[in-house]
């Protein structure tokens, strides 16, 4: 697994939270830094691809374990 | 400042569950870098109170999902609207769905710019010390100057 610097649990959330508290959480990292964040809302597998493409912030890896979502993302 | 993109959303609607388009579409705006204002007038008013005593009704939305089907002449007895909404919050709660509350700090937090329409609080005589802070007022005019220059235009 790809390293990261910052884990999230967006768990148990439906949207827009877990894109909101990623933001929130990145507005605390610095530039290339890795965001991991763990989400169970199936809607944000296409929200975060959406987020990326949006803010520049890197979706360096997607993925699903279990019914949970994760997803690594690289600050701008 | 002016590659950022604007979005500019009316909220028009006080129940529990049309507050909750302009507070998702706001704040996630934010997130994504857009310049946001929402324009509060008529019931949409009711969203920028401190204290939020936002209510569900099923009358005249005969599409609300029900547990089990209640006649419409029974959806009218004294009771009924304080119950759906409270089995409405209850069900949000358990999705993890935010509160209004919620959705609304995290929309002030990330700098939306939220107006209150002077016309309908002089019109229903609200008075402004039962709304939020850090709210401004104005009308149509102030309405446009930010939705002209907006990519996005909401009315809800």
């Amino acid at each position: 697994m790809a390293n990261f610097d910052q884990e999230l649990d967006a768990s148990g959330l439906n949207c827009p939270l877990p894109i909101l508290r990623a933001k929130k959480t990145l507005n605390g990292m610095e530039s290339g830094q890795v965001l991991r964040v763990i989400a169970t809302d199936p809607g944000s597998v296409k929200d975060f691809e959406a987020f990326a493409k949006q803010t520049g912030n890197e979706l360096v890896e997607s993925g699903e374990e279990n019914g949970k979502y994760t997803f690594l993302l690289k600050k701008k | 400042m002016s590659d950022e993109k604007k979005l500019a959303i009316i909220a028009t609607k006080g129940s529990l569950d049309w507050a909750y388009p302009p507070f998702i579409l706001a704040s996630t705006a934010a997130a994504l870098g857009y310049q946001t204002q929402i324009f509060f007038t008529f019931y949409g008013l009711e969203l920028l109170k401190k204290d939020l005593s936002l209510q569900v009704t099923s009358l005249g939305n005969p599409a609300m999902p029900m547990p089990i089907p209640v006649p419409v002449i029974m959806q009218t007895i004294p009771g009924m609207q304080a119950m759906m909404t409270s089995m409405m919050k209850k069900k949000m709660k358990s999705k993890g769905v935010a509160s209004i509350e919620e959705l609304r700090d995290l929309s002030i937090e990330a700098e939306v710019k939220m107006v209150a329409c002077q016309m309908t609080v002089d019109l229903f005589e609200f008075d402004t010390k039962d709304f939020i802070d850090g709210i401004e007022y104005g009308g149509a005019a102030t309405f446009f100057e930010f939705a002209g220059e907006s990519d996005v235009c909401l009315y809800i």
